[in-house]
C-alpha cells in the first residue's frame, strides 16, 4: 500500500453498546454500517466494496442491499478488521473498488442470532487432538498460559499486571460509553475472583454486545467528506499458530513482531512520532507483549513502563484510551473498537482526547496469539 | 491426593487422522512418539508427514524419552465437568525439543508445587478403548 493514499472517511459504533438482547447479530452489523454511512454522508449505493468477519460478507451484502465489486471475508479472530483495512487499502490502490465498508457486529453477551467466529475444527483438528483433552475453558484458560514464563524471564510482577487494569479503568472513567467506570486499586484487582491463576476476573476482558463500521476511500477524495480524514499511513499483518502450546516463544509474539515491523516500515515513522496507541487487551498481559513486540519498550520493560504511568492519563504514551477490552467493551472480536478509538482520537473527538494527537498506532490480536494486524493512522499525510 | 480427572466421559476425545494415527498407537503402547526429519534431523510435534523446517517428505517416527520440563501454565479455577478443580493446564518442553500441552498429575495444583522448569516424566491414562492420553508428572514419581 502507498502510505497516505487511502483514508477513513466514515466511522461509527452501534447506537447502543453493552447488553443489547433486542438486536440480532446481523442487525448490529447493519446498525453500525448505517451510522457510519450517516457519519460519512454517503448512500448505500456509494459502497462498492465490503469486508467483514463473524458474519459472511454475502450475508452482509444481501442484508444491506449492497452490490460489491470487491469482497473480503478474512476471519482470523479479533484483529480481522485490521486486516480488512489493510486489504481494502490495497484494493482501492489497485482500482478494484472505490469505497469500502467494513463492519463488525457481535451478540457476544446476549447470543441473539449469533454465528460468530469459531476457531478449531472439532476433535480431528490438531488443537482438538493435542489441546482440547486437557480441560480447556476458553480463552481465559489459554491466552493466559504464556504469562508465567514471561514473568520468570523478565521479572515482571503481578502488581504490574494488575496496574494494566487500574490504568485502563482510569481512562474508562472519562468515557460515558464505557461499561465500567469506577476506579480500581492494584489490591482490588489482585484480590478479585481467580479465573485462571495468575489472572483474576478484573484482568480478563468483558463480554458485551455491540458493533462498529468503517468506510474507506481514496485520500484524494477524502477532503469532500463531513469529518476530518484519517489517513492510513502503514499496515501490517501476520499469523503464527492456532495452538497456544505451539507458540514459538512465550515471551514474545512472532505475529506481533512481523505485523508491527511491516506497518512501521510502510508508514516511515519513528516510535517517537506516535502520539496515541491502542493495544488489543483481551487480557491484561497483552499490552506487555504489544509494547515490546512493536518496539516501544525493550524486552521486559513494559511492566515497569506501565507501572510508572507512562500509558496513563498525562503519560508520554497514552494507551487504550477508551478503557480497552478490560473496561470499555469486548464483544469477542474487539479489534473494531480499537480502530474506532484511534479514529476518534485523530478526529479530535474522543471522550478522553489526547491533545494534538496526530499519529495513532492500532494493534490487534486474533485467536490466542494466533494472528495479528497493525494499522498506523494519521490526520495529516506525511 | 484427589484425582485430577473427575469424569473421563466429560473429556473431549481426540479423533486421530491418517497423519496422527502413529502418535495415538504409540500412547496405547506406552510410548510418546515424535517425528524426526531424515534430511535435516529436525524433531517436531504435532505430527505431520513432512518436516515443517525444510519441507522434506522423508521423516521417521521414534519413541521420545518421555522426559520434559515445565514451560508455563495457568491454574484454571472455573468448574469443568471432567476435572476436580482447580487444576493446571500446562505446556511442557520435551527433552527432544518440541512442546506440548498437558496436565500435571500426582502433584498439588498450586504455584508452590508447580515450579517452572521442574523436571517431568510422561505418564499415560486410558481415556477410551481407542484413545490413551499422555500426561506428565514430577520426575521420580511412580
Amino acid at each position: 500500500m502507498e502510505s497516505g493514499s487511502v483514508a477513513i472517511v466514515g466511522a461509527a459504533e452501534t447506537t447502543e453498546l453493552g447488553k443489547i438482547p433486542h438486536v440480532s447479530q446481523i442487525q448490529l452489523h447493519a446498525d453500525a454500517a448505517l451510522n457510519a454511512l450517516k457519519d460519512a454522508g454517503l448512500k448505500l449505493a456509494d459502497i462498492d466494496g465490503i469486508a467483514t468477519a463473524g458474519e459472511s460478507p454475502t450475508n452482509l451484502a444481501h442484508y444491506m442491499g449492497i452490490v460489491p465489486t470487491w469482497v473480503d471475508g478474512t476471519s482470523v479472530g479479533g484483529c480481522s478488521f485490521m486486516l480488512h483495512v489493510r486489504h481494502a487499502a490495497a484494493a482501492i490502490n489497485e482500482g478494484l473498488c472505490n469505497t469500502v465498508l467494513i463492519t463488525h457486529g457481535e451478540s457476544g453477551r446476549s447470543n441473539v442470532g449469533r454465528g460468530g467466529f469459531r476457531g478449531g475444527g472439532g476433535g480431528a483438528s490438531l488443537a482438538g487432538q493435542f489441546e482440547a483433552p486437557y480441560g480447556l475453558m476458553g480463552p481465559p484458560s489459554l491466552f493466559t498460559i504464556p504469562f508465567l514464563r514471561y514473568m520468570k524471564e523478565t521479572g515482571t510482577t503481578l502488581e504490574q499486571l494488575a496496574m494494566v487494569a487500574v490504568v485502563q479503568r482510569e481512562w474508562a472513567g472519562l468515557n460515558p460509553r464505557a461499561s465500567y467506570r469506577d476506579p480500581l486499586t492494584v489490591a482490588q484487582v489482585m484480590n478479585d475472583r481467580m479465573i485462571a491463576y495468575p489472572f483474576t476476573k478484573l484482568e480478563c476482558c468483558l463480554v458485551t454486545d455491540g458493533g462498529g463500521a468503517l468506510i474507506l476511500t481514496r485520500a484524494d477524495r477524502a477532503a469532500d467528506f463531513p469529518h476530518k480524514p484519517v489517513y492510513i499511513l502503514g499496515t501490517g499483518e501476520s499469523v503464527e499458530t492456532p495452538m497456544i502450546s505451539q507458540m514459538a516463544d512465550f515471551t514474545t509474539s512472532r505475529a506481533f513482531r512481523t505485523a508491527g515491523k511491516k506497518a512501521f516500515a510502510e508508514a516511515g515513522i519513528k516510535h517517537a512520532d506516535v502520539d496515541h496507541l491502542m493495544i488489543y487487551d483481551a487480557f491484561a498481559h497483552l499490552p506487555f507483549y504489544g509494547l515490546e513486540d512493536l518496539g516501544f519498550c525493550a524486552p521486559g520493560e513494559a511492566g515497569p513502563f506501565i507501572e510508572a504511568r507512562n500509558t496513563a492519563i498525562g503519560g508520554i504514551l497514552p494507551m487504550n484510551t477508551n478503557g480497552g477490552g478490560l473496561s470499555y467493551m469486548h464483544s469477542g472480536m474487539y479489534g473494531m473498537y480499537a480502530l474506532q478509538e484511534s479514529v476518534r482520537q485523530l478526529r479530535g473527538v474522543a471522550p478522553a482526547q489526547v491533545k494534538d494527537a496526530k499519529v495513532s498506532v492500532c494493534h490487534g490480536v486474533g485467536g490466542m496469539f494466533a494472528a495479528s494486524g497493525t494499522i498506523i493512522m494519521g490526520n495529516e499525510t506525511v | 491426593m484427589v484425582d485430577l480427572i473427575a469424569d473421563k466421559t466429560k473429556i473431549p476425545v481426540p479423533v486421530p487422522t491418517p497423519e496422527t494415527a502413529h502418535f495415538w498407537q504409540g500412547t496405547q503402547a506406552g510410548e510418546l512418539r515424535l517425528q524426526r526429519c531424515d534430511d535435516c534431523q529436525h524433531v517436531y510435534f504435532p505430527p505431520r508427514p513432512f518436516c515443517p523446517a525444510c519441507a522434506c517428505r522423508s521423516v521417521s517416527v521414534f519413541a521420545a524419552s518421555g522426559a520434559a520440563s515445565l514451560y508455563s501454565y495457568v491454574i484454571n479455577h472455573r468448574p469443568h465437568p471432567g476435572f476436580n478443580g482447580p487444576y493446571a493446564i500446562a505446556v511442557v518442553t520435551l527433552a527432544e525439543g518440541p512442546r506440548m500441552m498437558a496436565n500435571i498429575l500426582n502433584t498439588p495444583q498450586t504455584p508452590e508445587a508447580l515450579l517452572l522448569d521442574m523436571p517431568l516424566q510422561v505418564t499415560f491414562e486410558k481415556l477410551t478403548e481407542e484413545v490413551t492420553l499422555p500426561y506428565f508428572q514430577p520426575m521420580g514419581d511412580q
